[in-house]
């Protein structure tokens, strides 16, 4: 996700026509790299070997005069300036060569690696001393190159050619290099000046012998794949940005976050996620189920189940009836019934009763597969946090503030909950020694079990009661509005008041909060699911009883076209008879319709109840609170009403559960997800609006990482349970005799056998059914169970062994405590870290700027300094303890202690550390303001 | 689908930021111009801040110490907060800002000014004594390893590389 975004810094530096290659790479490679040079360095010394002592002499003089110059500047600005030697080199080599450029190369290589400056400078000046010894035309030589270096730069371009094919090959390790330069730029903790004009330097080398490598081999070619590489990521970048650009609500979710912080935000993204999905569910349905029947299928009025009865024609146009979903409403393609039992429809013989049927398999398909990928993805995300309990208070010290946090009334919460959150845990401390009155605790949490089951029991013996009367009041004519609508008002009351009741009960509980935010969630949780399936209940027993009334109207029915049949053609034989009316024929309940209304209404009612109570609860309280504190005897703001904060769990509830209904009443009501969508998208801007007009932030903020998680949770739940109804009408109930697309047949599955025998060549079907056998099924069930078993087995001997890791690392974390001294630097980025305090810690220059020498100046001129920094740059950071560890350090060779006196307990083991504690214990030393420095 | 998905990815922000602070005369020269204190201060991202000045203290490379800013010290800034920045660098520079007296450890007195600047100005926020140092003594248990009363840089990093949403909540989107 971070890759979506350029850095800031970085799209600067493109627009300044600089480019950037996102690549990261490591310090090892770099490290090999040298290696590699230094071979190449060795055979050509071999080769022409000579060198005089004393030049090398002069030559170290020099070296130190451009180091003191460069002192104030960190080490790395070498890696810059050796663009500059670089082309000094090749000059000079033009000019004389018979070797020296070995060990010029060699006092180059010493400045060029960040990592091992010393090392290469030491193994050059070794090899200077075994070598013969030389002219003084060549010093001279020398001096001139130096002096040229800046000018020659440009010149030597057009000397290529002269170039063997060794140096190439060190030509093109060193561009390698620059480009690995350019490409780790990023990770550097420079200034923004030298990373700009390190950066440059770069660059100019790059593209200058960058040409000049593919001279031999087609150039122009190379230097046309160059560009297209170039334009390429350059492209990339763009689409990238692009891609940020089109991300829906990005500014209005960065909005609301800034204000009230990120853990809001993430309902909003998780509300922003279900509208994608939705988005996609819509597609589905409209694309291949709807769409097709309006624009192939029979029209309005030519069927009986496409036609709104005659008794009800009357009424069929009133908005209440509408708004009810009945009348027109309930004869068309929004629902179930409207659906033509036709196996092809139109020119395109388009299977509209398959399509119908494998559309509403694959919503349920796409969506656990959404969510699993996404929960899978998070889940990969969130094991990279580390769970362990170690630095509680830490954490909450140094992480806790928000940096995204812009608002001052944000940041006064937050400053309240950090504060809340420091005496709690200081609390729970104090708390883990001493647990008394357990029995009480114990006492009170039974209880207020009890009577949140009883709360449970009671809402939803209320529903099951309430549906029951609905079914009666349904039977009778002139009802008023409160029956028409009972189970929605009741489901909505308690919906409302129940949460709140549980909030109460669970003070009780006495829960840290965190763990009784979960509880809320899932009681809550249960209780709408509780709702949700007594609800289901009571509609399965509506549907039954409209399935035993079927098998009547199905005689009638029968009867009465039959008597129609029979009455025209019993006056007048030779006339056709004309065919009955539509309207009049009578008709079966169609239970399928019926469900599909249920879950619409319920729907549009959970909608108008969340708008209003957001409308109310929030804005109108907000304004009432805002205005009437003018004239009000105590402080409303402060006081009782206040604002209302914006309640995450209930809104990230009320969002799963709706998208449960969905779901569930899809299949039945194919209009249901376009209001969804409808509700979605509204909901975003309302919601949005509500929360910056009316709403206070949080005082208890929870950690949006975590618990992304537990509302896809959440959702998968529900989407496996609201699968379970669907899945039993669609497999144990026969369809309506009269309506949809399956009336006819026996079960509704049995439309995919019709389209196998009739529409596949005969061998398909018999693999079809072989493939349906049960003596293949249960085998391949088999098969699946026995590898979730393999797999669970692999990853819970994973599990162990990362425990064991763990066990490991904090005995090796122990281990660390307990030895206080002795840490190495083997960790290159923590050196850079260390030279950025030079040029800005301003109080400390002067001491810092002398121990830099120090550093740098002793293991110039020491061999004894290699073995400890070789072991240190060859990937084993710690070496076993050494007697030299205990040794009091002797002032010229200072760092060696700290290199060899580490020990790893686990040479094999990662480190528990991010990071040596190197340069620290070695930058104090001498200085009185460092305490550790004395070790 | 993580809050850290975010961001303007415009590349001229930044620029156009920084020249708005800037007075209107020297708009025009803006990568030379050095922005005062007070301006950066300004800034809606960081007006809520409570190392504000901390922040710009630690990314000003001014000769004179008045803590402005460059447009490259506040490109400085923005890389070091932006999501592309590696951890490393990002609890670096945190160890910096925590790092009121500028002396390379956190030593007591550092984090008794950073919890009061995490639980702010108001009176019945503070801590009382008894609180802070049990708190102190509690962070310093478990972040200082090698017990010498201060936490370095290294074991800085070593906690904080651990936490899971240090790398979320150090960051700031223009």
């Amino acid at each position: 996700m971070g890759k979506k975004k350029k850095s800031t810094l970085q799209v600067i530096l493109e627009d300044a026509g600089i480019e950037f290659d996102g690549e990261v790479e490591t310090d090892t490679e770099s490290e090999e790299d040298e290696a590699k040079d230094k071979k190449t360095n060795k055979q050509r010394l071999r080769e022409t070997g000579r060198a005089s002592t004393l030049q090398s002499k002069k030559q170290e003089k020099d070296k130190e005069e451009k180091e003191d110059k460069e002192e104030d500047e960190s080490k790395e600005e070498d890696n810059g300036s050796q663009q500059n030697r670089a082309s000094r080199r090749k000059n000079y080599q033009r000019k004389n060569r018979n070797g020296r450029k070995a060990r010029e190369e060699g006092s180059q290589k010493k400045d060029r690696g960040k990592t091992a400056p010393n090392k290469d400078q030491k193994e050059s000046e070794n090899k200077e001393k075994k070598t013969t010894k030389r002219g003084k035309e060549g010093e001279n030589k020398q001096k001139k190159g130096r002096k040229n270096s800046t000018s020659s730069a440009s010149s030597n371009s057009s000397d290529e050619e002269s170039l063997s094919e060794e140096e190439l090959a060190m030509l093109k390790e060193q561009v390698e290099q620059k480009k690995k330069l350019i490409s780790t730029m990023r990770n550097k903790p420079w200034r923004m000046a030298k990373k700009l004009s390190v950066l440059r330097e770069a660059q100019d080398f790059v593209e200058k012998f960058e040409g000049a490598l593919g001279k031999g081999k087609g150039k122009k070619l190379y230097a046309y794949k160059m560009m297209m590489a170039k334009k390429w990521v350059k492209f990339k970048r763009d689409f990238e940005n692009f891609k940020t650009q089109c991300i829906p609500w990005e500014m209005k979710i960065k909005e609301v976050e800034s204000h009230f912080g990120s853990s809001v935000a993430s309902y909003f993204i998780f509300l922003r996620w279900m509208y994608g999905v939705n988005l996609v569910l819509f597609g589905l349905i409209f694309g291949l189920v709807i769409i097709p029947e309006v624009l192939m299928g029979m029209p309005y009025g030519s069927l009986p189940r496409k036609t709104v009865p005659r008794a009800e024609q009357a009424t069929a146009m009133d908005f209440s009836v509408l708004w009810d979903f009945e009348g027109y409403i309930k004869y068309s393609a929004l629902f179930y019934g409207y659906y033509n039992n036709q196996r092809t429809i139109g020119w395109l013989k388009y299977r509209l009763p398959m399509a119908y049927f494998m559309v509403g398999i694959s919503v349920f398909g796409y969506s656990l597969m959404v969510v699993i990928r996404s929960m899978a993805r998070n889940a990969n995300e969130s094991t990279a946090d580390g769970d362990d309990n170690n630095f509680i208070f830490s954490w909450k010290m140094f992480t806790s503030w928000d940096y995204l946090i812009g608002n001052p009334e944000t940041a006064d919460n937050k400053f309240a909950s950090i504060t809340t959150s420091f005496k709690e845990s200081i609390v729970d401390e104090q708390e883990s020694n001493k647990d008394e009155n357990i029995h009480l605790r114990r006492f009170l949490r039974v209880l207020a079990n009890v009577l949140i089951i009883c709360c449970l029991c009671g809402s939803g013996y209320l529903i099951y009661f309430v549906v029951k009367r609905s079914q009666t009041f349904s039977k009778m004519q002139n009802v008023g509005w409160y029956e028409r609508n009972e189970v929605e008002i009741v489901m909505s009351l308690l919906g409302m008041f129940c949460p709140p009741l549980f909030e109460t009960i669970a003070a009780l509980e006495n829960y840290h909060p965190r763990i009784g935010l979960k509880w809320q969630l899932g009681r809550i949780f249960a209780l709408f699911l509780g709702n949700l399936y007594t609800f289901l209940l009571a509609l399965m027993d509506d549907v039954n009883e409209k399935l035993a009334e079927e098998d009547v109207v199905k005689n009638i029915t029968h009867w009465t076209l039959l008597g129609h049949h029979n009455s025209s053609a019993g006056n007048d034989s030779t006339v056709t008879p004309a065919p009955l009316d539509p309207a009049d024929v009578p008709r079966g309940p169609c239970w399928e319709t019926t469900v599909g209304i249920e879950f619409m209404r319920l729907t549009v009612s959970d909608i108008l109840v969340t708008y209003i109570t957001i409308l109310v609860g929030d804005f109108i309280r907000a304004c009432f609170v805002r205005f009437v504190n003018y004239c009000w005897c105590w402080d409303l703001e402060a006081g009782f009403p206040s604002y209302a904060e914006f309640d995450i769990s209930g809104n990230v509830l009320g969002l799963v559960f709706n998208q449960g209904m969905i779901w569930m009443g899809s299949f039945y009501a194919p209009g249901l997800v376009g209001i969804n969508v409808l509700r979605l998208l509204t909901s975003m801007y309302f919601q949005c609006w509500a929360v910056m007009s009316s709403n206070v932030p949080h005082a208890r903020v929870f950690k949006a990482s975590k618990s992304n998680n537990f509302y896809m949770g959440l959702l998968l739940l529900i989407l496996f349970l609201s699968l379970l109804p669907v899945a039993y009408t669609i497999m144990s109930l026969p369809p309506s005799f009269d309506c949809g697309p399956f009336s006819g047949k026996k079960r509704m599955y049995d439309v995919i056998q019709e389209t196998i025998e009739l529409d596949f060549p005969l061998f398909v079907a018999k693999i079809f059914s072989y493939l349906a056998n049960p003596g293949l099924i249960i085998p391949a069930i088999l098969l699946m169970v026995l590898t979730i078993y393999y797999l669970n087995a692999v990853s819970k001997a994973y599990q162990r062994a990362n425990a064991e890791l763990k066990k490991k690392m904090q005995m090796q974390r122990e281990e660390e405590k307990n030895k206080r001294n002795n840490k190495a630097s083997t960790n290159p980025m923590l050196q850079d870290l260390e030279d950025l305090l030079t040029p800005s810690t301003k109080t400390e220059s002067p001491p810092k700027q002398a121990e830099d020498k120090k550093i740098e100046s002793p293991n110039g001129s020491s061999p004894a300094r290699k073995p400890g920094r070789g072991e240190a740059l060859a990937g084993s950071p710690r070496g076993s303890g050494r007697g030299a560890a205990f040794t009091p350090p002797s002032p010229v060779f200072v760092t060696q202690p700290r290199i060899l006196g580490v020990r790893a307990p686990y040479p094999g083991q990662p480190r528990p550390w991010g990071h040596p504690l190197g340069p620290v214990p070695g930058r104090g030393r001498g200085q009185p303001c460092y305490p550790r420095a004395a070790r | 689908m993580t809050a850290a998905q975010r961001g303007t990815g415009q590349g001229t922000d930044a620029y156009k930021r920084f020249s708005e602070l800037l007075p209107k005369e020297e708009r025009e020269n803006a990568c030379s111009a050095r922005v005062p204190k007070s301006q950066i201060l300004t800034l809606p991202e960081l007006r809520a801040n409570p190392f504000q000045q901390r922040i710009c203290h630690v990314f000003s490379t001014s000769e004179t110490e008045d803590d402005s800013m460059s447009f490259e010290d506040f490109l400085d800034m923005l890389s070091v907060f932006s999501d592309s920045a590696t951890s490393d660098i990002k609890s670096y520079y945190a160890f910096r800002i925590f790092d009121f007296d500028n002396d390379g450890i956190l030593d007591r007195k550092d984090l008794e000014q950073l919890v009061n600047c995490l639980t702010g100005q108001g009176e019945g926020s503070r801590l009382s004594s008894t609180e802070m140092d049990q708190l102190i003594q509690n962070i310093l248990e478990e972040s200082d390893i090698d017990k010498d009363g201060s936490i370095n840089l290294a074991e800085f990093q070593h906690v904080v590389s651990r936490s899971p949403d240090f790398a979320s909540s150090f960051k700031i989107v223009l």
